[in-house]
């Protein structure tokens, strides 16, 4: 939008608003978020709590750094939410016990090559948080593999702040200890040497989200609450959440049914990695997904296919960051063939015919 | 409908537009008061759609209540009487209620304070005119559409007649927030409402009437409903209270099941869209000879120290207006007409017309004026616009200086309704935007008609200077002809005269 229309007071009506600002959403979706971060925090304890607030003072700062280089405002851009909201995404895409240098060069890639390169809040193609985490998954594909077992806060072994503290900034000293498989990372390794699904020892399915994962994805109960709790708010709308988890659930079932030595349940697909997450609240990002409702309802059902295929013959065992990123890839087309039917006018733009009297 | 429209029908209730907070009580509950009659009255010419009245009368002159001061000028205009006996005392330019602030030409009276109307008794029962005595008494009493659109009403009426229209559907909607003046009029002057229906019908030649009224109106739907009752042909409808239900097509489609189609209108499709406040206006004029020279108008938001609705005669000062509703504070905004798509005022040193809905002195907090930001794609528009459009696309590519980009995504269609401003949370002012285009494409659109104009004339004098240079050679040729031929007939002539002579 051009500065310049946009800075004078308009003269035009509306003279009334209904109250909403960028701030508001964008704390209403963090509010969201809260339970099953909470979640994370009291599973993986003190080094996910700093995990999580080093990412997103990086965000800030990578988005403050650019603001100050390109000299405009400081103030209206970085209390919008939207920088904290995209470090607190890609934090709850990491592993908990993840190194704090990870989450700083996340954070920072986030807000300053994935947003502000583009032109800041509003122009990115991509959402910000997955190109991050792509970008970190295929740099760092070990740091970024480190499942850990839920430590819960307060039971035997957990960390306390100073430890944790100590883990986040210089790496655990025995993570072979406790480290975990994720289920969609197990039943990948065991495909690849030829065990089958059926005798593969997979991890036990969680709906609460008791087990290994990233620090945010586990309790599909708790985002899936959070999530509904965004539609009721009327911050999304039903359509990229539904699509995607049919989407992905679909294939998975036929699969699943045809051969179930080779192919997860749709269950195990819904309940794990980042499903929940991506489809509630990575999948609606404004910016990046389609306009129209059919438009939304063509993007989930991509995302939610992509995932599947990734996750079922892609080299990585989880999918949904790749398969977001290539769905925001082909919103602008989605955006250029899909168009709501004009009041009056048939679906092509014709004015709809005069009956004769 | 295609087929996902279909299934989405099945999936969710039906999306279009907002619902605003209405605010319309408690002003919609006070009973009705009379403006004190100002000392002066500033009487546009120009207070509907077409032509300027012509004035009939003189500085100096004196004026009844009622007396017709300026003629409807061409086929589309409409004739404005006095709002009160007194003395005219100016013919000249006043403020126009416009945010421009342009001046507008006017008549100001002076009031003498007596009020006296003009003799005017109907002549007959007016049920028993003919729908062409109607449609030209509703002309000659000056009537506009009093919902705002202020086309006059006459002739949509003869319009409709001639379309061969069955229904006739009577615009009780009021869907913008903070008005009340059609509410309270269908509350307190039902019967009179009726009575502007039957005489509509008569005038278009319609079988029934449908009066669609917003469910957030109980007392006016009952008042309305008991006032219908001995009347089969006229039916009250209660419809959704949902933002822009009063918009003609909106409520057509509502009552109707149809849409109109983007290059036709209602009464295409066999139905004619009408105020209450015309119907009123209606009955007023023919059943007790009353011109149209005052008006309901709802004074209210959150400046106003009492807000109410107030009969207020045409060309009194909003400042009048405001004095005598009291203003708790220094409105941020003045607005004539709904928050929606009413106009901001310059000052309060603005006259109110018949278009005047309401009058809303709006805190800033009211008026949501806060600064812009970018547009973060969240749609909340795309939801909200009654019309199907895509505005953040539209106002992305006006942005950007592509004004037929934007046409291409519907620009023409837009109703400029605000829905779209009135939903982003950046606060974009997207009706802003779609009016700079509009202007600018009617710019562009005169000033080509201009070109080819002068291109026409170029091309005709060129046409002309080559003819009359093929003239003059024409001329010329044939002169040095005749020459030649004359200079051969002497020739042949003196050649007979010498052989005469050698003979």
């Amino acid at each position: 939008m051009s500065a310049g229309l946009a800075t004078t007071v308009p003269l035009a009506s509306p003279h009334a608003h209904a109250g909403s600002s960028v701030s508001w959403v964008m704390a209403k979706v963090m509010l969201a978020l809260t339970p099953a971060t909470l979640y994370g925090f009291w599973l993986y304890g003190w080094p996910a709590v700093h995990l999580w607030w080093i990412t997103i003072a990086a965000a800030l700062l990578g988005e403050a750094f650019c603001l100050r280089l390109m000299r405009r405002p400081l103030r209206p851009a970085l209390f919008d939410g939207s920088a904290a909201l995209t470090g607190w995404l890609l934090a709850l895409s990491l592993p908990p016990w993840a190194p704090a240098w990870l989450g700083v060069l996340g954070g920072l890639f986030a807000t300053i090559v994935a947003k502000q390169l583009f032109g800041g809040l509003g122009q990115n193609l991509f959402n910000p948080a997955m190109v991050a985490r792509v970008a970190l998954l295929v740099s760092f594909p070990v740091a970024m593999t480190q499942w850990i077992a839920p430590v819960p806060l307060g039971s035997a072994g957990a960390p306390d702040f100073a430890e944790g503290l100590r883990i986040t900034l210089a790496g655990a000293p025995s993570l072979d200890a406790i480290a975990s498989a994720s289920l969609l990372g197990h039943a990948k390794t065991e495909l690849s040497r030829g065990v089958d699904l059926l005798q593969a020892n997979l991890p036990a399915l969680s709906f609460v989200g008791e087990r290994a994962g990233s620090l945010g994805e586990t309790s599909a109960l708790l985002l899936l609450l959070g999530g509904i709790a965004l539609i009721l708010m009327r911050i999304i709308t039903w359509h990229i959440p539904a699509a995607m988890l049919v989407g992905l659930a679909l294939p998975a079932l036929i699969a699943h049914a045809l051969d179930p030595a080779r192919h997860l349940s749709a269950a195990t697909h819904l309940l794990s990695g980042a499903a929940m997450l991506g489809a509630f609240f990575i999948a609606t990002d404004y910016v990046t997904s389609p306009n129209t409702r059919l438009g939304q309802l063509i993007f989930g059902l991509g995302c939610g296919l992509l995932t599947w295929l990734i996750r079922s013959y892609g080299g990585y065992p989880e999918g949904v960051a790749f398969a977001v990123l290539l769905m925001n890839a082909a919103t602008p087309a989605i955006d250029r063939l899909i168009r709501p039917r004009i009041y009056g006018r048939d679906l092509k733009g014709r004015p709809l015919e005069i009956p004769e009297a | 409908m295609g087929l996902m429209e279909k299934i989405f029908a099945l999936l969710e209730p039906a999306h279009w537009g907002v619902h605003p907070d209405d605010k319309k009580r408690p002003a919609a509950d006070a009973p009705v008061r009379r403006l004190p009659l100002p000392e002066r009255l500033y009487v546009p010419l120009q207070q509907h759609i077409g032509a300027a009245a012509r004035p009939i009368v003189l500085t100096g002159q004196k004026v009844k209540k009622g007396e017709l001061i300026a003629e409807a000028q061409g086929a589309t205009s409409a004739a404005i009487h006095a709002p009160t006996s007194g003395k005219v005392v100016a013919v000249g330019d006043v403020t126009a209620p416009h945010p421009s602030g342009l001046p507008v030409a006017a008549i100001t009276i002076e009031a003498d304070g007596e009020e006296a109307w003009i003799d005017a008794a109907p002549a007959q029962d007016p049920f028993s005119l003919s729908p062409e005595e109607i449609a030209k008494q509703v002309a000659a009493a000056g009537i506009v559409g009093l919902g705002g659109a202020t086309f006059p009403s006459a002739l949509k009426l003869g319009l409709a007649k001639k379309a061969k229209i069955h229904t006739l559907i009577i615009n009780g909607g009021e869907c913008e927030p903070y008005l009340s003046c059609d509410d309270r009029l269908m509350r307190d002057a039902s019967p009179e409402i009726v009575a502007g229906i039957r005489l509509m019908l008569i005038a278009t030649g319609a079988q029934r009437a449908l009066v669609g009224i917003e469910d957030n109106k109980p007392e006016a739907i009952a008042a309305m409903r008991e006032a219908v009752r001995p009347r089969r042909e006229i039916e009250v409808k209660p419809v959704p209270a949902r933002y822009p239900m009063g918009s003609e097509k909106h409520l057509f489609s509502t009552l109707m099941g149809q849409e109109v189609p983007a290059d036709g209108r209602t009464t295409d499709l066999g139905a004619l869209v009408h105020n209450v406040g015309t119907a009123h206006a209606v009955y007023q004029a023919l059943g007790k000879g009353r011109p149209l020279v005052e008006r309901l108008v709802t004074v209210n938001g959150g400046a106003v120290a009492f807000p109410g609705n107030l009969l207020v005669p045409i060309g009194a000062l909003v400042e009048d207006v405001l004095a005598f509703a009291g203003l708790k504070e220094t409105p941020a905004r003045l607005v004539m007409g709904g928050p929606m798509m009413g106009s901001l005022l310059p000052h309060a040193r603005v006259p109110i017309i018949k278009g005047s809905s309401g009058i809303l002195a709006l805190t800033a907090q009211e008026a949501g004026i806060a600064p812009a930001g970018p547009c973060i794609r969240c749609s909340s528009c795309v939801r909200a616009c009654p019309i199907g459009l895509l505005p953040l696309e539209m106002a992305a590519r006006i942005a950007a200086g592509a004004l037929s980009a934007a046409v291409d995504y519907g620009l023409k269609d837009c109703i400029a309704c605000g829905c779209c401003a009135y939903v982003c949370p950046s606060r974009i002012p997207l009706v802003q935007y779609f009016n700079h285009a509009k202007g600018e494409l009617a710019a562009q659109a005169r000033a080509q008609l201009r070109n080819e104009a002068a291109k026409r004339l170029a091309a005709a004098r060129a046409e002309r200077l080559e003819r009359e240079a093929k003239e003059k050679a024409e001329a010329a040729a044939r002169r040095k002809a005749e020459r030649m031929a004359q200079k051969a007939a002497e020739a042949a002539a003196a050649a007979a005269k010498q052989a005469e002579e050698v003979a």
